[in-house]
This record gives structure tokens, C-alpha cells and sequence, in this order.
């Protein structure tokens, strides 16, 4: 699950980790109070997306698609521009080269005071999966793209990985801070902030904190300029005020009907709906569409566990999908048996009544009843015997693939 | 031989009286499992029938070990206290015999409790952790065998063909795939599709070379993370027995966590491309295509003059 940055920032705030001040809107005159209320001269006016890439983005017309602005992220130098660029914000389309290219509404906008910038610094706080630890990664390249950072010039980024029986120890902070060339004064606020970036990560369950940039100002003091957090969904069950922070907004409508049913649905481009029980298996039978020259819509993954209540609700989420031209579904059952998925299966067909072709394999336990059920059923249900032949199969009676 | 469970490997149940846990004991000691009972914190003393026999359930996992000599625990608590029943089983493991198995089915564990369990397990040179998340160990037997975990023991049969997996279904594909030539498995291991898990792919790959059993292994990966490129890097230098590779979501769209938590594409990196190319620079014989990977063992076992 991913938050707003201004959502971050509160989080940074309260744990004590600096940021400057800053204000969430969602109306233009929203922004104008800010402005009037933060009593900064100059303010960044920054579009709020679940989306990296903001500033180097561009705001389009949802209604004629025409470019409104360029940059999602604006320095306004007075009341007049800060008016400008909310106008040109709100309501708009943004698209960076994370959103792809439908783009995404803009309904968020952060108004925060400016400050004199001595330098910008990349920071990141991730769990590495192959070190089993929590890893800190920073730049001297603040602002930058840090892929670009780690392609071009892998040697300025530097990392420390933190042991989760000590956690982040003090010799580990200075270390960093003085491969990132800072001293003295600076060098103690980097300490203070890391080590309470580093308590936030623990108690908010993240999965990634990234801040770029982080900013020394003239005075030496480290400000955390951006929030980039995302949580372990896994974690939620603890985190009961992560539900006030969920933008609904910035979520896929069907993804979380589908979680809500203990469904794992990702939705795609292409025209073939897939019903598939486990995450491996549902990818390789999306690889195996494509393989046949087909195309998947999605990735539904029904669980361990489903029961013919959630193959209906799987059947009818893949079924809003307008482009969907033929369902493959592919059971291998282990806890699941066959037969249940057979009847889950018919009743989805007869309660939906659905119009596209339907190929069933059934693999595992009884699958000779749960063949024989669909069998015996006089709906429009073509079976097939391996996950080839089904994708075969699919493909064909759309009209598509070779 | 086998890889670290043998077909009469004795077992514990951590979660037994749950419903998870008493459904699955229920399966394993019908394959033929040697279960030889469970604990649940508040309920020892008791007992729990599992059709083929009842065993009796103890309050710690200390006590189920000290009582039953068990080499095994297979933990099915739920998510919030999974992590700390992986760590009880370690330490109890540690205390008393030095050694053990921990086998963790239980998905949706928060990855920082992972962290924590994993650092504690590696503490604990004799200690073994499998999964979270993943379908468990099984090795089958001439009659019966030991089946750990939730996968459906009747597609399997004891043979020479180690499998080590991330998922769970694909895996049992990739078990009927081997059956398809006649082919049975030594051990088949699913590693799991959490970001940080135990045992990994390396483990299982080194575990199969040294097994006399095994002959050939099968590796099926995913999307996410590099550890599918780092195996096959080692294989190529470790490993003399014909690998065949397979890695699910080709198709999977960057940035979008294809249902395994771990299971997703981040800065470009962890795609499946990326792990095809090592497995072939590495020498493992690559289906692309699951069904076929039966078809692909067969010709890497021939090509070994296994055949």
C-alpha cells in the first residue's frame, strides 16, 4: 500500500524527522489560504499522485487531452503563480514515466515553504530480499533519477545494511553521512534524522521510505524534501489508522473488490480473462497465453481455499472487463478439489450468463469427478486436458494467435 | 537417501488444534507421515484425532520435542504470531537437539517479522527454516512417505528428480510434468513467494548435488528479487547434475505484485527475461513453457546419458 507524500511528511513530522512546513489542499482556494498561512515567500506547489516522477511529468485535459503545463511540481514566487500552477494542478491529468500513459488524476496538491538549498542528496530505506535486512542506500546525486545514478556511476551510491538484532547502530550513521561528504554540524543532524527515518520504517511496517531529495540547507540543517513511503500490506492487521490514509482514488476499483473477497486480481491490457489458482501458476498460465499468441486481461489468482462464492465474484470481476473475448480458467487442485471448482464453475456460467467462451482444465484432486460434472452440463464449457492444450484452446475460439 | 526429510522423518504440528493445522495433520498422517503430535499454547494435554490415529498435543513446542524426539515442526499459526512460533521452534530445536527442520506454510506474515525470524534461525548453525509461504517438503516413500505441508500427496511417487519451487501450484504442475515420463521425485521443496524467506534456492540446489538420490533437479522461479540469477551462477560452478528451469510471469507488467508478495518487478529489475538469460548462460536446460517441462527433463536426462 502506498501513501501521499503528504501523508509522509506527517508521519516524518511527528516521529521527528525534519521536513519544512507544508499544507494539503484540494481546491485552489485551499492552496491560496496556504500560502497565506505558511507566510513563505517563495512555495512548491507539488501535484500528489501515487506516482514517482512528478516533477519531470506533464498535466494534461481530462476533456481534450491538451497539454495544460509542464512539470507536476512548481516553485511559485508569488500569490499569483501559486494560483496559476493549483489551477493547472487540480483536475488534471498527470503523466510521468511512472504512471504510463493513461496518466493519473490529480486530486491532491501539497503547498510547502521553500528554503535555501545547499545541496540535494538521495536517500532510500528498502528491505533487501537477498540480504535479509533492512538496507540504507544514499547519493551525493540528489534529484537525480537513481536508476540512472546506479547505471551510470554505481560507486556514488553508497549502502549500509542494518543487523536486526542491534538495528541501526550509531558508527553506521556517521559512516554514511561522511561517504555523502558531510561534517560537523550537518553531520549530526544526518545522525539524528537517520536514526529516526530508521524508527519510522520499524513502526510503520514499510517496505520503502525514499526521500529525493534530502536537502542540506545553508545553515546545516537535513530536510527531507520528499516522502516517497509505501507499507507492507501484510502488516496491515496492526496498522488500524492506515485506512484513513488510503486514497481510494489512486486504487484500482477491481483490485479491491477482488481483495476484499481474498482474491488477488491485477488487470491488463489484453482480451483473454484468466481464472487460475495460485500465483505461480496464474503467471505461467498468462505466459502461456502469450506463448499460444494470445493475450491475458488478467492475473486472478482464487486461492488455496475458494469456495463457488468467490469463483463467482472472480468470474464476474474478469467479466467487466469489456475487452474480455474468451476466460481460460486453470485449476491444479491440491486443497482445492476439482469437483467444488466444477460446480463453483457452472453456477458462475448460470448466474452470469455468460456469453464468451469458456475453457476449463481441471488437474489434481478428483479431477475425474470435476470432469465429469462439467461434462454432464449442457453449457457451452470446452474442457482440456493440460494447461497447453487449454491455452490452445482459448486462443483458437477467440479468433486470435497463430 | 533423500534431502533433509526422510520418508519416516518424525513430525509436529504447531497450530494443531486449529483449523488449518488439524485439516492438514489430518492429510499428512493419511499419506503416511510418521505425525507424532502438535502444540497449541493453553491446550496440552489434550488430544486430537486425525483419523488414521490420535496425538496428543503439548502446550510448547519444547515439550512436543522433549517428549517425541521430533526432527520436523511444520507451522500452520496464523500470520500475526507465525514469526514468533518459527523462533520457538528454533530455539526449542537449538536447546535440545541442536538441530531440526522448521517448515512455515502460514502466508501473509509481515516481511519485518521475517526479518527477525530469519536473522534468529541463522543464529542457530542446526536450524533449518522452509517457506513462509510456500507448500512445504514432501519425500515420497516406497509406501507412503513424509509429506510436510499442504501439498496433494496422491501426484506423487518416489524417484529421482529433485524439485525446488517458489510456488505452490506450479509446483505440483511441474511434479505431474516429471510423472508424465514416468519420472518420480526424490524431494520436492517449495522455498516460497515471500521477499524474505529461510532456505533458498542455493540451499536446495547444493542439498540435491550432494543427495545420491537425486539425479536431475527441477527449478521453477518467479518474477522478483535476483535470487533465481544468483542460483544458477552457483549451479554452474557447483552443480553437475542436469538442472531444467522454468520462471513464471514472463507476462507480468513492471511494478505490479502479481499475488506473492515477493512476486513483483521493481526498477526494471527481477524480470523474467533477465532470469531466462542466466539460467541459459548458466547451462540449465530452460522450458518457457510449463507443459513442457517434462519433454525438456527428458531430453536433459538423455543428453546426461540417464536415459
Amino acid at each position: 500500500m502506498n501513501i501521499h507524500e503528504y501523508q509522509g511528511k506527517q508521519l516524518f513530522r511527528d516521529a521527528g524527522v525534519p521536513v519544512l512546513d507544508g499544507v494539503h489542499c484540494t481546491t485552489v482556494g485551499e492552496a491560496l489560504t496556504a500560502y497565506d498561512n505558511l507566510g513563505s515567500k517563495v512555495v512548491a506547489v507539488k501535484s500528489q499522485i501515487h506516482a514517482g516522477g512528478r516533477g519531470k511529468g506533464n498535466l494534461y485535459c481530462p476533456e481534450t487531452g491538451e497539454l495544460q503545463m509542464e512539470g507536476g511540481v512548481k516553485i511559485a514566487f508569488s500569490r499569483e503563480e501559486v494560483e496559476t500552477y493549483a489551477t493547472n494542478i487540480l483536475g488534471h491529468i498527470l503523466i510521468t514515466k511512472q504512471t504510463g500513459e493513461e496518466g493519473k488524476l490529480v486530486r491532491n496538491l501539497y503547498v510547502e515553504s521553500g528554503c535555501d538549498i545547499a545541496h540535494e542528496y538521495y536517500l532510500a530505506m528498502l528491505v533487501d530480499r537477498e540480504a535479509k535486512s533492512i538496507l540504507i542506500m544514499a547519493s551525493t546525486e540528489g534529484g537525480m533519477d537513481i536508476e540512472e545514478v546506479a547505471e551510470s556511476t554505481p560507486e556514488a551510491i553508497h549502502k549500509i545494511w542494518i543487523d536486526p538484532n542491534s538495528g541501526l547502530l550509531p558508527f553506521q550513521s556517521r559512516n554514511l553521512g561522511a561517504a555523502l561528504g558531510l561534517e560537523g554540524g550537518a553531520l549530526k543532524s544526518f545522525m539524528k534524522m537517520l536514526s529516526k527515518l530508521h524508527s519510522v520504517f520499524i513502526a510503520n511496517d514499510c517496505t520503502m521510505v525514499e526521500i529525493n531529495p534530502l536537502v542540506k540547507t545553508v545553515d546545516n540543517g537535513i530536510i527531507a524534501l520528499d516522502a516517497k513511503v509505501g507499507f507492507d500490506s501484510n502488516a496491515e492487521f496492526r496498522h488500524k489508522d492506515w485506512d484513513d490514509m488510503r486514497d481510494m482514488g489512486e486504487e484500482d476499483e477491481a483490485e479491491i473488490r477482488a481483495s476484499e473477497a481474498g482474491l488477488s486480481y491485477v488487470k491488463l491490457d489484453g482480451n483473454i480473462g484468466c481464472l487460475v489458482n495460485g500465483a505461480g501458476l496464474a503467471m505461467a498460465t498468462m505466459d502461456v497465453i502469450k506463448l499460444k499468441g494470445g493475450d491475458p486481461a488478467n492475473f486472478l489468482d482464487v486461492g488455496g481455499g475458494a469456495n463457488e462464492e468467490q469463483v463467482t465474484t472472480a468470474f464476474s470481476i474478469i467479466l467487466e472487463d469489456p475487452n474480455v473475448k474468451g476466460i481460460l480458467v486453470n485449476i491444479f487442485g491440491g486443497i482445492m478439489r476439482c469437483d467444488i471448482i466444477a460446480r463453483g464453475v457452472i453456477a458462475a456460467v448460470e448466474n452470469l450468463g455468460l456469453e464468451v467462451p469458456l475453457v476449463v482444465r481441471l488437474a489434481g484432486t478428483n479431477v475425474d469427478e470435476g470432469k465429469a460434472i462439467l461434462a454432464e452440463s449442457t453449457l457451452n464449457i470446452h474442457p482440456a486436458d493440460d494447461l497447453a492444450a487449454g491455452a490452445q484452446r482459448i486462443v483458437e475460439l477467440i479468433g486470435g494467435g497463430e | 537417501m533423500s534431502v533433509w526429510i526422510n520418508e519416516d522423518a518424525k513430525v509436529i504440528v504447531q497450530g494443531i488444534t486449529g483449523r488449518q493445522g488439524l485439516f492438514h495433520a489430518t492429510k499428512m498422517a493419511e499419506y503416511g507421515t510418521n505425525l507424532v503430535g502438535g502444540c497449541t499454547p493453553g491446550k496440552g494435554g489434550q488430544t486430537v484425532d486425525l483419523g488414521v490415529r490420535e496425538v496428543p498435543v503439548w502446550d510448547s513446542v519444547e515439550d512436543a520435542i522433549k517428549a517425541t524426539d521430533a526432527d520436523a515442526s511444520v507451522v500452520y499459526v496464523p500470520p500475526p504470531f507465525a514469526a514468533g512460533a518459527i523462533m520457538e521452534a528454533a530455539e526449542a530445536f537449538d536447546r535440545i537437539k541442536g538441530e531440526g527442520v522448521i517448515i512455515c506454510i502460514t502466508e501473509g506474515i509481515p516481511t519485518l517479522d521475517m526479518v527477525k525470524a530469519v536473522a534468529y534461525v541463522d543464529d542457530r548453525p542446526g536450524i533449518r527454516l522452509i517457506g513462509p509461504n510456500c507448500p512445504g517438503i514432501i519425500t515420497p516413500g516406497d509406501t507412503g512417505g513424509a509429506k510436510i505441508g499442504i501439498m496433494p500427496g496422491h501426484i506423487h511417487a518416489k524417484g529421482r528428480i529433485g524439485i525446488v519451487s517458489k510456488s505452490g501450484t506450479l509446483t505440483y504442475e511441474a511434479v505431474a510434468q516429471t510423472m508424465s515420463i514416468n519420472e518420480g521425485q526424490s524431494t520436492c521443496i517449495g522455498i516460497g513467494g515471500d521477499p524474505v524467506n529461510g532456505t533458498g534456492f542455493i540451499d536446495c540446489l547444493a542439498a540435491f548435488q550432494a543427495d545420491s538420490q537425486t539425479e536431475a533437479i527441477v527449478m521453477i522461479g518467479e518474477i522478483g528479487g535476483s535470487a533465481e540469477e544468483e542460483a544458477a551462477a552457483w549451479a554452474k560452478d557447483n552443480v553437475t547434475k542436469p538442472i531444467v528451469g522454468f520462471v513464471a510471469g514472463a507476462t507480468a507488467p513492471p511494478g505490479k505484485r502479481m499475488g506473492h508478495a515477493g512476486a513483483i518487478i521493481s526498477g526494471g529489475k527481477g524480470t523474467a527475461a533477465e532470469k531466462f538469460a542466466a539460467f541459459e548462460e548458466a547451462g540449465i536446460h530452460v522450458a518457457r513453457d510449463p507443459s513442457e517441462i517434462g519433454a525438456v527433463l527428458k531430453t536433459a536426462l538423455e543428453q546426461a546419458g540417464l536415459l
